[in-house]
């Protein structure tokens, strides 16, 4: 998703004289391409998160487009209160671009983890938050959200081994995706998990005796959400979980609970949530080998789901 | 082009900063509420930069081509907005709408309050970071407009103050002009007792060209200020020394002065001061 990210942003830069780019020292290896091309656009603002932010709400409040980079922690949390003041009270046209995200830098331990990102983002009046699933969804994401006018943070995490795309499906904000049918249950996920739900989705319809069928749907867009279609899964599905790589807490799963619980979505559909729960996890390992520590792997997932179904 | 309007005589600038003295204490004194040492300390920099120094038109606040001010220390808000009245940004009158329900004005700045208000403040650490930011892009675009921040002694014991320090003398931005309003004290004690530093040695450690002045001395402020907008090759800053609390005698140079609430013979006394 990175590439996707720098290739994408060269072409907005290339459109728009305006747009600035900042980065925390980060981007070796990637964001080369756009040091070269705009050298007087592109700033390394040092190891100063908090600087970073402030000098692009300064940017902003002059007429630029400013984009952040840096690893989604030190991106989200060390400048926390520049974002909520300098940047979302005055709706200033600053884009945070984060790679990284839940366990995307697995083995570097818990300064590089990421479980609240989403939900200290989503809090934050005026934000945008985009966590994609997909290559062509952080592709054209990141085209939207560089031209949607306001404050934005997207996840950058690796793309799924997958490539899903329909040839009707264009990004926008606030908008998800049907990547499966189902009639039974349906996963809601968000950001690159998405491989490990349809993973999740055919082992349930094969360990199943009923002939089960279960949708997937990728909500890569967290605010807004899609309420429609919210609204629409809560009336085909009898059970509907959303499962992230994130916090149980203020993420995905909260958003759409809210949702279930109050007009005008209000469902009868049994809800389940799955994420990381509220601990550190402090072991060392793969991405996947973490994941499987708070149960986000498709054999657990799908006896879990398998047992909300009886 | 920004409308020029006739510069004030130092004499003038030392009867407006009186006038805005006067307005602080009223202001606090009819909200009851605190805060007023911290602004009385430095209207008379802010009366200096706002008639003799800032290249503004408050007709036309927005105004492109124009200098910027940024008041970091945003608890000094009220003489802000004493100054930015006087200018003729809003009436005078506006003032009594300080600090009370349904109010025009907080107790530190917000940007929506009034045209002119270049950012909001109160936090403190943030506002010089956002004057870089305007001052890079104004470089830039080859403006030669100058963005001029005010920060506190206490708010230098900020980490991100010296992040963007760093920045702007990596980055050569002359264009930013820092005062330091020096009043030596900060929230809960004497600001040397709290985090001890040698604030000129450190700023210039910092790659900044330091001035030094009495905070209260017209023609010393204009002086510097005017010299700081001549250099070329690295930014300034103006140490102010200041008296916390300034014009109200029994509160001048202590802690209390930050959180001082006008009683009624203070504001008697200030209307003839």
């Amino acid at each position: 998703m990175r590439n996707d990210f720098v290739k994408q942003t060269l072409i907005e830069m290339e459109r728009n004289r305006d747009i600035i780019f900042l980065t925390g020292d980060l981007g070796f290896n990637a964001l080369e391409p756009i040091r070269d091309k705009f050298p007087k656009r592109f700033i390394n603002a040092g190891i100063a998160e908090g600087n970073m932010i402030g000098l692009a709400a300064g940017l902003a409040l002059t007429g630029k487009k400013v984009i952040c980079y840096s690893i989604a922690s030190f991106l989200t949390m060390r400048p926390y209160e520049q974002i909520r003041t300098d940047v979302c009270y005055d709706n200033l046209d600053v884009k945070l671009f984060a790679p990284g995200g839940g366990y995307n830098y697995p083995t570097h331990g818990v300064t590089h983890h990421t479980i609240e990102d989403v939900a200290i983002m989503n809090v934050l009046p005026n934000m945008t938050v985009v966590c994609p699933g997909y290559s062509w969804e952080a592709r054209e994401a990141t085209s939207a959200l560089i031209r949607h006018k306001g404050p934005t943070y997207m996840r950058l995490s690796k793309s799924p081994g997958e490539h899903y795309q329909h040839k009707s499906w264009k990004f926008q904000l606030g908008k998800g995706y049907e990547v499966r049918k189902g009639k039974d249950a349906v996963l809601i996920s968000t950001g690159n998990i998405l491989d490990m739900v349809l993973a999740t989705a055919e082992l349930i319809e094969k360990k199943s005796k009923k002939k089960i069928r279960v949708g997937v749907v990728s909500m890569p867009c967290l605010k807004p959400i899609d309420q429609k279609l919210i609204k629409n899964l809560a009336k085909q599905y009898p059970l509907i979980c959303t499962i992230e790589e994130h916090s149980m807490i203020g993420g995905l799963g909260s958003i759409v609970a809210s949702l279930l619980g109050q007009s005008p979505v209000s469902s009868k559909s049994r809800f389940q949530m799955f994420g990381i729960p509220d601990l550190f996890i402090k072991d060392v390992g793969s991405r996947n080998y973490l994941l499987a520590k708070v149960g986000l792997e498709p054999k657990v997932l799908s006896g879990q789901i398998l047992k909300l179904l009886k | 082009m920004i409308q020029r309007t006739k510069k004030k005589t130092h004499k003038e600038l030392e009867a407006l900063a009186a006038r805005a003295r006067r307005h602080i204490v009223a202001m606090h004194y009819d909200s009851q509420t605190g805060e007023s040492g911290s602004a009385l300390c430095i209207a008379d920099l802010l009366v200096t930069l706002y008639f003799n120094i800032l290249d503004i038109d408050p007709k036309r606040p927005e105004h492109p081509e124009r200098d910027r001010f940024i008041l970091s220390k945003g608890h000094g808000a009220a003489a802000l907005y004493a100054a930015m009245a006087l200018r003729g940004y809003f009436p005078e009158s506006d003032l009594k709408r300080y600090r009370v329900d349904g109010g025009k004005f907080h107790c530190h700045p917000c940007r929506d309050a009034a045209a002119g208000i270049e950012v909001s403040t109160g936090s403190l650490g943030h506002g010089l970071s956002i004057a870089l930011g305007m001052a890079k892009s104004m470089r830039m675009e080859c403006s030669s407009k100058k963005v001029f921040i005010l920060v506190g002694d206490g708010e230098c014991n900020e980490g991100s103050i010296w992040e963007a320090a760093l920045f702007a003398s990596t980055h050569k931005l002359s264009n930013a002009i820092v005062i330091l309003d020096n009043n030596k004290f900060q929230g809960f004690g004497a600001s040397k007792e709290v985090l001890t530093m040698n604030l000129a040695r450190k700023w210039s450690a910092f790659g900044w060209n330091v001035l030094r002045i009495d905070g209260h001395s017209i023609p010393e402020i204009e002086r510097s200020l005017r010299e700081a907008k001549d250099e070329t090759t690295r930014p300034t800053i103006v140490i102010a020394d200041t008296i916390a609390g300034k014009g109200v005698p029994h509160i001048e140079n202590t802690l209390g002065a930050h959180y001082y609430i006008p009683d009624e013979a203070t504001y008697l006394a200030s209307l003839n001061a």
